[in-house]
């Protein structure tokens, strides 16, 4: 028979072991949530489609008025290539941010391990990725254009989207429980993170502007979602958008103490989540 | 002797209680800012005076065998609910350890979890998974829930539209089918109707009957003793007593009549005719927590204003919605002798009232001249089911008195 020890330090000791006899947890949040998401709407999951494209749409029309470069590559490909990934981090993160806050009946009402609550809602955006993901492909039939063998690589930059979405949001999560200030954060960091990300332009255009100074451009590559998004674009384009290797290397080691520092945070202070909701 | 399934030993449970309350009752980071700033500023001052530690739980101890029916009793705030926080692992404590052999499901809340969009047959999907079941469980137990909630008919309607009846009927339903080894109920028997409440008793009877542990907490002592053997009895955050169930329960009444409303006044002034006034048992002991199995006696001692044959004393009982249950009214002339002071103790039978609460209005009345001293809304006192034949209705209202009644075939 099962022996459960509860002792104030319990919580840390059989984390993982807990984590997975409540798996059938991780997937029933999320199929609730994707059950949840579109009922009572007219037009349903069209939704995941309508509000990237509508997005894509704007950053298209902007490119053009404005001739953005586009460095020989069709700019409609360009765009969709950075909004696709960057709206999934933006609903990533803000969706599992506000997750806790919005699962509270449940974390004082029954035991599981807290972590499963933001992470599902992780999975669920990953879905919605998914399906808006046939937008690319039919842009590219429409203006039939063949991507390279690199786009073989782009599960590994989905990857790295995800442990950047995943390493903020359980972050912030954790401190929103205590400090509700956050709730006003993560508006403010989405809309701000959308400025200071390759969506609308290219990091080429960045870096090999001679004007930026270098401490400058630093501060820029320290962006993980540049790193991601200049991934995309190389698997997308078949290599013909750069990947500026340095850069690219700070990206992934920011991503990755984010979700190091996420995690851990997270943990320490998971079991007075119920006491201060 | 069985081995003990639950070892519980000094467990504690603080919480910091903040006696300047944030703005909006959240914690700010502002306010969190700004303390440290002043604190740099002022060294010198202690913090200690804007917190204070409350212990919920003091150096709790106890052991729950296999298969034993274990009741939780205290008043509010006795630590009852945080105790099942940390049974069932919600809360982490402070101090202390417990053991515990095999799966726990508890029950804090009907329907945790449920959502209002869903369908019925979602949510029974949904809630099961939240409460610890896995989906080939809950696949092998559909038909039996459904069943047992008898919503049959509304399974693909959103429960939002369900009635609130519908849906507590729904959400136990699910939490019944639960096989855990030991099953914490926290007082969700309170809600859906009388009829629905008798099956999720005698569904709580088989869970115990098949060798599983339960413990349930409920301000119900009358489904208390009908269900649990043992009970726990809690007080300021810790065991005061813990023992057969109608041993605790008679500890419980006997406890709770410590800080009971007791009416003395100076005798001798105009208008103060109640000189003093006290529920108490027949040996005139101050109790204020009645069995319905007790008889409930009030110690009344008189100063009688100017003697005046007509004078009566009138004593109206009155229940907790202010409807006057019975009045007694007696002509003063046939109680005293000759002093103008005379002590009475009236006593109203076991078995007849209801368990309720209930309180006093008094005075002493010269009929259509004048009323002397009225005392309205004094000495509230609880009559407790302890095992009535209605105990499994408690809450719903049934009458104030037990009739006495003859039933006879004609």
């Amino acid at each position: 028979m099962k022996q459960i020890v509860i002792t104030p330090e319990s919580v840390e000791a059989n984390y993982w072991k807990d984590l997975w006899s409540f798996r059938s947890l991780f997937y029933f949040l999320a199929w609730r949530d994707v059950l949840v998401r579109y009922k009572q709407t007219a037009i349903g999951v069209a939704w995941s489609v309508l509000r990237p494209l509508l997005t894509i749409a704007v950053f298209w029309v902007v490119g053009w008025i404005f001739n953005l470069p586009d460095e020989g590559v069709p700019r409609i490909i360009l765009v969709t290539a950075a909004t696709l990934p960057w709206q999934f981090f933006s609903s990533a993160f803000s969706d599992a941010a506000n997750s806790l806050i919005a699962n509270s009946n449940l974390l004082t009402k029954v035991y599981f391990p807290r972590i499963i609550v933001p992470v599902s809602t992780v999975i669920v955006c990953l879905i919605d990725f998914l399906i808006s993901f046939a937008i690319l492909v039919v842009i590219m039939v429409a203006i039939q254009y063949t991507p390279g063998w690199q786009i073989l690589l782009l599960p590994l930059f989905l990857l790295l989207a995800l442990v950047t979405a995943m390493g903020s949001g359980l972050l912030i999560a954790a401190l929103n429980v205590k400090y509700r200030d956050f709730r006003y954060i993560i508006p403010f960091v989405v809309q701000f993170g959308l400025y200071i990300s390759p969506v609308a332009f290219s990091s080429s255009s960045i870096y090999n502007n001679q004007h930026i100074p270098v401490a400058l451009k630093f501060i820029y590559a320290m962006n993980p979602m540049v790193g991601v998004i200049d991934g995309f674009r190389w698997c997308i384009t078949g290599g013909q958008i750069q990947i500026n290797t340095n850069a690219f290397v700070l990206s992934v080691m920011i991503s990755v103490l984010f979700l190091v520092w996420g995690i851990s945070y997270f943990r320490k202070t998971e079991k007075y989540f119920a006491d201060i909701i | 002797m069985s081995k003990p399934v639950i070892t519980v030993e000094n467990l504690s449970k603080s919480f910091t209680l903040q006696h300047q309350q944030p703005v909006g009752g959240y914690l700010a980071l502002r306010d969190v800012l700004t303390d440290k700033v002043k604190s740099i500023f002022k060294p010198g001052k202690n913090r200690d005076s804007t917190t204070e530690l409350f212990w919920a739980l003091k150096d709790v101890s106890f052991e729950v065998n296999q298969g034993d029916r274990i009741g939780i009793i205290g008043r509010n705030g006795a630590g009852k609910s945080t105790l099942l926080k940390i049974l069932s692992r919600i809360v982490a404590p402070t101090q202390g350890k417990i053991t515990i052999q095999g799966r726990v499901a508890s029950l804090l809340e009907v329907g945790t979890g449920f959502h209002p969009e869903l369908t019925g047959r979602e949510n029974i999907f949904l809630n099961g998974a939240i409460l610890g079941m896995n989906k080939a469980e809950i696949k092998s137990k559909f038909d039996e829930i459904v069943d047992f909630s008898g919503v049959e008919k509304f399974l693909d309607t959103p429960v939002k539209r369900f009635s609130s009846g519908m849906y507590v009927r729904l959400a136990f339903a699910v939490a019944a089918h639960l096989e855990p080894e030991i099953l914490i109920i926290d007082e969700v028997l309170a809600v859906g109707d009388a009829e629905f409440q008798k099956k999720c008793l005698g569904k709580m009877d088989d869970v115990s009957k098949s060798g599983r542990t339960l413990l349930f907490v409920s301000h119900q002592m009358g489904t208390i003793s009908k269900l649990c053997s043992k009970s726990i009895l809690m007080v300021n955050g810790s065991v005061a007593k813990y023992d057969s169930t109608p041993l605790v329960i008679d500890y419980y009444l006997q406890y709770s009549s410590n800080q009971i409303e007791k009416i003395e006044r100076q005798d001798g002034f105009s208008g103060n005719h109640f000189r003093a006034i006290q529920m108490t048992d027949k040996n005139l002991f101050p109790k204020q927590e009645y069995s319905f199995e007790d008889e409930i006696s009030v110690m009344v001692k008189l100063t009688l204003p100017d003697y005046h044959p007509a004078l009566e004393l009138v004593m109206r009982l009155v229940d907790k919605n202010k409807n006057a249950v019975f009045t007694i009214l007696e002509k003063i002339d046939s109680l005293i002798s000759s002093t103008k002071r005379v002590d009475l103790l009236v006593t109203i039978p076991s078995n007849f009232l209801t368990p309720g609460r209930y309180s006093w209005m008094m005075c002493i009345n010269h009929p259509m001249v004048k009323l002397f001293d009225l005392q309205d809304d004094i000495l509230p006192f609880n009559v407790v089911d302890t095992g009535s034949k209605f105990a499994m209705y408690e809450g719903d209202s049934y009458g104030n008195v037990f009739a006495n009644y003859s039933i006879n075939k004609i």
